[in-house]
């Protein structure tokens, strides 16, 4: 089926989204959408599922017009989508949320479970996508789970499945495995819209780009265009993919972790006899898939959650007992994985969340009131030096963009002198100038001799800054590795392959 | 290939024993420990050799009670809870079944202590008798299994319904008023769903529609149902032949199913009921059907745990949340009627005295289940039924009785059930962006 786009513009308020997007998809082609976050890639997509509606243009399925006023619509008219996050039900088997909305019965409404795991199996077995019908999509790995969605729009018989930042949450062997399914995909004729940030996968699998920035539609090219080529359309000016940084320059121990254990919320082991250092002067990168306990352990070194056993020295003294106020005082600076939950204050003003881990200090407060002449002259300089894109120091932070809130946090925890840096996830969803502009900020910080542990699930950021790689895997660091490792090696250790029997070995 | 792997060899890490697993052995046993302890005690104090019971019938003159004999039961029962701590401690309690059967016995073995020791020793000329707390437990329960099962439909579907208290006082009301009326309490039946029913409309409108905070909604809605009823009920003149009319409604009779009914323990209290207790039941075996078995229970658990998914697959996410709301009326409101025409008869001020909001509890405790919420109402309804019982016998400062059954409930919540899960939308109304 060929979709085609004219002129489809949407508006939030006067903010234009998407600015008249002209865009052709023929059958069987995987055409790349590619844009940074909040370029207008999800909202145009959204508009295409019925999710959100245009404020002008049209969408023309082979040549003749359509609207689609609701998700059914669009289902009806043979588009299928799989999100960013996944629209499945945790507490529902494989098959009851793939029949969802359209159920099997035996008349009187009574759900025929059987007939539905059957449809699963057969649409298993023809696309070779193996999942278990009665398996809880809660207990899936999210490898599976995305292949559920997948399914889930096949069985709708999608000819135009469009998939929304599919990669950002799998091992580089899942990413394999997602590759090889939308070439099966496109050979069946299916067209597939495949909207990414990342350019490699571009280049790997699309037979068509199109790359959007700021709500336009700033060209259409091929796969053959150089990465450079497509990062500059992306954002608009020249970018350097590598980041500049010298050998480490390593000093002492400055965090030493035995056996650290830790209990999650609900009462099962998340961290597991995890046994680490790090050095002044050196950023030690921790990879893994997300959820394999890297948050816990980062909330443990904090002292946001006791550990069950282990410990956690700071330059030699135990520390695992610690409060957060303590650790803070102790020269452990802390970027959060969701800034806007744990980093910043949103209804708060840039100036006050600049201060937030800093209010009590002299410099900031005179007896029970803040000081708000040195809080103004602090925010002055922060936004000078971080280039904190914002209308005024007093405007709330969740007014600011991603980049712009995350270099709120960065900010902050930098202005005080650290021995220890622990930065998870610190460019996730943020655009390619403050990820470049967060990645200088903590190579510098490294090198004025401060211990730096990067938190991340994207490979490509812990190659660009770590010193040495640990693998997580399970609530286990599955090794330690230098960076000189290649990409395939890591993501098997990340799988929970391989690592400790070549150690022994 | 660099520093801290070479901690521990790999291979062991299979044996290392999960130290959350080892956490959960040390709690269960410790509190079996506690539990033996306590029945230890009884097995101590107790002095009586005998205690006496009857479990069914009336006591005549010359009925004879079976004897419990104190010390060899109390002993036993410690016994064994003493094996399970040590079961525990081995780890021989998996998590789920084992464990569940086990919880089970250990309850009815301190249950039974607890209640040997209360009637023994008592310094009265007439030595009470323990008698059978069934029938009592099925009278309590009725309207709370009801008003549990129309909190679960609610909350499955991501509406909180804080307003059951609210449901059963309209539909008590209004039950009695429609019972007086036509003088059948069939009709009562009718009145009340009706009542309860809108009570859900109210709810379902300011939140699914107007957004309104649920809990705030619920208890203001509860505060509504109370004043409303209590005006209306001083509206009623006080001249006999206008309150016949009104508010001196037929009661329902007990219908004694045959052969069931005589089944022994058990037969008198659950078949020998009246309609109301059947319409109890139906509804258990109804709601669990259908929210499990059909598409539209599909459909409510999709749309109380990820609205947004079931609205990418083409659910429309208010109108089956307004339906389960209503449905859940009809259920809360025949919860309601029992405080009036299923029991007492005619309608008094604040009827049904907060139940409904044990009925909530019963929601929680019973995990957002129907199933689990009527056995933790029924487990509610066992535990007024002995302090009933108890408050007869002069063991016990009534003042502390009073509060056993909601001190047990919240005992058996925290300790029991333990942090549950509740539907991930609950409470989160579904805007379109």
């Amino acid at each position: 089926m060929q979709l085609e786009i004219r002129g489809l513009t949407k508006r939030f308020g006067t903010f234009t989204a998407n600015d008249h997007i002209d865009l052709t998809i023929e059958p069987g082609e995987i055409h790349c959408l590619l844009g940074e976050n909040g370029a207008g890639k999800s909202t145009l997509m959204n508009m295409l599922y019925g999710l959100l509606e245009p404020d002008e243009g049209e969408v023309l399925l082979d040549g003749k017009p359509a609207t689609f006023a609701t998700p059914g619509d669009a289902i009806e008219a043979g588009i299928g989508m799989v999100h960013q996050h996944f629209m499945l039900v945790p507490v529902f088997t494989v098959a009851e949320n793939i029949m969802l909305g359209r159920e099997q019965t035996r008349g009187l409404g009574v759900l025929n479970r059987a007939s539905a795991a059957t449809l699963v199996r057969d649409l298993s077995d023809t696309y070779k996508l193996a999942v278990d019908p009665d398996a809880l999509v809660q207990d899936l790995p999210v490898g599976v789970q995305q292949r559920v969605e997948i399914l889930k729009a096949l069985a709708n018989n999608a000819e135009v499945l469009i998939l929304d930042e599919p990669t950002a949450v799998l091992t580089p062997q899942e990413i394999d495995e997602l590759m090889s399914i939308m070439d099966s995909l496109r050979k069946d004729g299916t067209s597939i819209v495949f909207i990414t940030h990342k350019l490699r996968e571009v280049k790997a699998i699309g037979d068509k780009i199109t790359v959007i920035r700021r709500g336009k539609v700033v060209g259409t090219t091929e796969p053959t265009a150089s990465e450079s080529e497509l990062a500059e359309m992306m954002v608009g000016r020249g970018v350097k993919l590598v980041v500049d940084k010298d050998d480490a320059d390593v000093g002492e121990v400055a965090l030493d972790v035995k056996n650290l254990t830790v209990i999650g919320a609900r009462g099962t082991t998340v961290v597991r006899d995890v046994s680490f250092d790090v050095r002044a002067g050196e950023i030690l990168g921790i990879a893994g898939v997300q959820g394999n306990g890297q948050t816990e352990l980062v909330k443990a070194l904090l002292g946001l959650v006791r550990p069950a056993s282990g410990r956690i020295q700071l330059e030699g003294r135990n520390i695992s007992r610690h409060s957060p106020r303590q650790s803070l005082e102790e020269g452990i600076g802390y970027i959060p994985e969701d800034r806007s939950h744990d980093g910043n204050v949103g209804s708060f003003s840039v100036r006050e969340n600049l201060v937030l881990d800093l209010y009590k200090h002299d410099e900031y407060s005179r007896g029970l009131a803040l000081n708000l002449r040195a809080m103004s002259a602090n925010a002055e300089q922060r936004i000078d030096e971080f280039d904190i894109r914002t209308q005024s120091m007093n405007s709330s932070v969740s007014a600011l963009s991603g980049g712009n809130q995350q270099k709120v946090v960065v900010a902050r925890e930098l202005s005080r002198s650290l021995k220890v840096l622990i930065a998870s996830q610190p460019t996730r969803g943020v655009d390619v100038g403050s990820i470049e502009f967060i990645h200088k900020r903590i190579v510098a910080e490294r090198d004025k001799g401060t211990a730096v542990i990067i938190v991340s699930t994207e490979l490509d950021e812990i190659f660009a800054l770590s010193d040495r790689i640990a693998v997580m895997y399970d609530g286990r660091i599955v090794d330690i590795v230098s960076p000189n490792i290649l990409r395939d090696e890591i993501g098997l250790l990340m799988a929970g392959g391989g690592g400790t029997a070549k150690k022994n070995a | 290939m660099s520093t801290a792997t070479d901690e521990r060899s790999p291979g062991s890490t299979a044996t290392v024993r999960d130290p959350a697993e080892v956490q959960r052995r040390v709690k269960i046993s410790v509190t079996l420990l506690l539990v033996s302890a306590v029945i230890f005690y009884f097995w101590w104090t107790i002095d009586d050799k005998q205690v006496f019971y009857l479990l069914s019938g009336e006591r005549m003159r010359d009925t004879v009670p079976g004897q419990i004999s104190t010390h060899p039961v109390t002993l036993t029962c410690g016994i064994l809870v003493l094996v399970a701590a040590a079961a525990a401690a081995l780890g021989l309690l998996r998590r789920g079944a084992v464990t569940l059967v086990s919880m089970i016995i250990v309850g009815t073995a301190f249950l039974l202590c607890f209640v040997v020791w209360a009637y023994s020793d008592l310094d009265v000329a007439f030595k009470p008798w323990i008698t059978n707390p069934l029938p009592g437990t099925f009278a309590v329960a009725t309207p709370l299994v009801l008003g549990a099962l129309a909190g679960c439909l609610c909350e499955r579907a991501g509406v909180i319904n804080v307003a059951i208290e609210g449901q059963f006082l309209a539909g008590a009301f209004f039950a009695s008023v429609a019972a007086s009326l036509t003088y059948s309490a069939g009709a009562g039946l009718l009145g009340g769903i009706v009542a309860g029913i809108g009570i859900s409309a109210m709810l379902a409108l300011f939140s699914i529609r107007y957004l309104v905070n649920q809990v705030v909604l619920g208890v203001v809605l509860v505060v509504f149902a109370q004043g409303l009823t209590n005006f209306l009920l001083d509206q009623i003149p006080n001249d006999a032949t206008i309150k016949a009319y009104l508010n001196e409604p037929p009661k329902l009779q007990d219908v004694a199913i045959p052969g069931l009914s005589d089944i022994p323990l058990i037969g008198e209290a659950m078949f020998n009921q009246t309609i109301l207790v059947y319409i109890m039941y139906i509804s258990v075996v109804f709601v669990t059907f259908v929210m499990f078995e059909t598409r539209w229970g599909l459909r409510v658990r999709a749309v109380g745990e990820h609205p947004l998914a079931a609205d990418t697959v083409g659910i429309k996410v208010r109108r089956i949340r307004w339906q389960a709301v209503l449905l859940a009326g009809v259920f809360a409101g025949l919860g309601g009627a029992y405080y009036t025409v299923g029991s007492t008869g005619s309608f008094d001020k604040n009827a049904s005295s907060g139940n409904g909001f044990i009925a909530l509890a019963a929601v929680i405790m019973g995990r957002w289940h129907p199933l689990w919420a009527t056995f933790a109402a029924l487990f509610f309804g066992l535990m007024s039924s002995l302090r009933n019982q108890l408050s007869l016998v002069d063991k016990i400062p009534s003042e502390l009785l009073t509060m056993t059954p909601y001190l047990a409930t919240v005992i058996a919540v925290a300790g029991f059930v333990g942090r549950v899960r509740p539907p991930a939308a609950d409470g989160e109304p579904y805007v379109k962006s």
